[in-house]
């Protein structure tokens, strides 16, 4: 979806990254529940991504 | 977005998040150390225990009954269970089959020696204060609806956050933290980053813990409505105790009829987890989705064999598996500590809430989505 002129973003450009966060850490909570070792580290860094991007944001986003 | 929609989803986010956030901020705290039970608990345990023959072999289960009831003579056997990183075996006894709480007596015993095992000396009770404070506030099923009440609203206050982040978001980037130009842009562009990457996190553990409120209703209509059923198809007279057959023949049959099942729980005849014919013996399954999940297997005291086995029904498979989920503690200590980070992420979210309400600008009749959309931010 383009946004028109002046409009601002769109919808999905501003839900893009909360929705990619939100899939990761849906898949890392099931992925430790269905299975151990290889299955536990895919949690890992998975949930680590919203910490991440808190982190990345302060780091960087600050304006 | 009509300007009046959005006024209504902000009117129902101030609202559920005022309610509930003192609740959640006494959650969150509480639940902090609660993610590190275990750790904690061994750290502060200053008793270190071992098995009489670490390498030996494991006495049979009706040895360690005889060795219980020898200790506690007149009383009868209600029920034994298994410790899961240790070869113990805990048996609870009574003066009758349907003894109340108060009056059980609860024993360990060395699997490969029968000699008892000193209780645990534990925490001195913190962590099952913060446990009691994090599951009722000390007020029983009352406290734990009255929790599970507002995990809703907190539920309803995600939500409606989600909704509201849009308008705010229109004319910034993902992430950007105005922070140079007030205290209050600063706090307000915190609260929705964290927000908005925690969502899914808070909205797993949030949705879980209300299903965790409602434990008692849950395991009770499981007991009235299919253990009930199981054993009322059954029921064979009464059986005195002493004349049981051999509790050990009894879980090997049981084990048998679930295979790759693993022993957790096993209830005496006349408790108010079998019947007054039946040894119930209760399994569970053996990877981290199926270990919370308990398959009751009945087996009659008298003769030793198996007359019926159930699977939970599905509204107590979804108690089941919504422990892990709200606890953190089935992926390994790198979880827990991720757990922890969302706790204190959350945390952040809730104290930004109420600064945000609390340093309102005055005449709050327009809030600020509605200066958003003032200011042309979300104006077509």
């Amino acid at each position: 979806m383009k946004p028109k002129p002046g409009s601002g973003r769109s919808i999905a450009a501003i839900f893009a990254m909360p929705t990619l966060l939100a899939c990761l850490s849906l898949a890392g909570l099931i992925a430790a529940l269905v299975g151990n070792d290889i299955w536990d580290v895919l949690s890992w860094f998975a949930l680590a991504g919203p910490v991440a991007i808190v982190i990345w944001a302060i780091l960087a986003r600050r304006r | 977005m009509r300007r009046s929609t959005l006024s209504a989803w902000a009117f129902v986010h101030k609202w559920t998040s005022l309610i509930c956030t003192l609740f959640l901020l006494m959650l969150c705290v509480t639940g902090l150390p609660l993610i590190f039970h275990d750790e904690i608990d061994e750290a502060l345990n200053t008793q270190t225990w071992r098995p009489a023959h670490p390498e030996g072999p494991l006495l049979d289960y009706d040895a360690i009954l005889a060795r219980a009831l020898h200790n506690r003579p007149g009383e009868v056997p209600l029920f034994m269970s298994f410790d899961i990183d240790r070869p113990v075996v805990n048996v609870t006894t009574g003066p009758r089959p349907d003894a109340a709480a108060g009056e059980m007596h609860f024993a360990s015993f060395d699997h490969t020696s029968g000699e008892l095992v000193a209780p645990s000396n534990g925490d001195g009770g913190l962590m099952d204060f913060l446990l009691q404070l994090h599951t009722d506030m000390f007020l029983g099923l009352p406290g734990m609806l009255l929790l599970g009440a507002m995990g809703v609203l907190f539920i309803l206050a995600v939500i409606s956050g989600i909704v509201l982040y849009a308008p705010f978001m229109r004319k910034l980037d993902f992430g950007t933290l105005r922070t140079t130009r007030s205290a209050r842009l600063a706090w307000l562009d915190h609260h929705n980053l964290l927000g908005v990457v925690t969502v899914a996190w808070v909205l797993v553990v949030g949705f879980t813990g209300v299903i965790n409120t409602l434990a008692t209703p849950i395991l009770d209509y499981w007991k009235a409505d299919q253990l009930a059923d199981l054993t009322a198809q059954h029921q064979g007279g009464t059986i005195a105790p002493g004349q049981f057959t051999s509790v050990h023949a009894a879980i090997a049959a049981a084990e048998a009829a679930a295979p790759g099942m693993t022993l957790q729980f096993v209830a005496f005849p006349g408790g108010a987890f079998s019947t007054d014919a039946h040894i119930a013996v209760f399994l569970h399954g053996r990877t981290p989705l199926t270990e919370h999940l308990i398959t009751p297997v009945l087996v009659d005291a008298q003769s030793g064999r198996v007359v019926g086995l159930r699977e939970m029904p599905w509204y107590a498979k979804a108690l089941s598996l919504s422990q892990p989920l709200h606890f953190g503690d089935y992926g390994g200590l790198p979880l827990k500590i991720l757990w922890t980070l969302l706790d204190l992420l959350t945390i952040f979210v809730l104290v930004s809430g109420l600064y945000l309400w609390l340093a309102r600008s005055r005449g709050d009749a327009r809030s600020d989505v509605l200066d958003a959309l003032a200011n042309g931010d979300g104006a077509k």
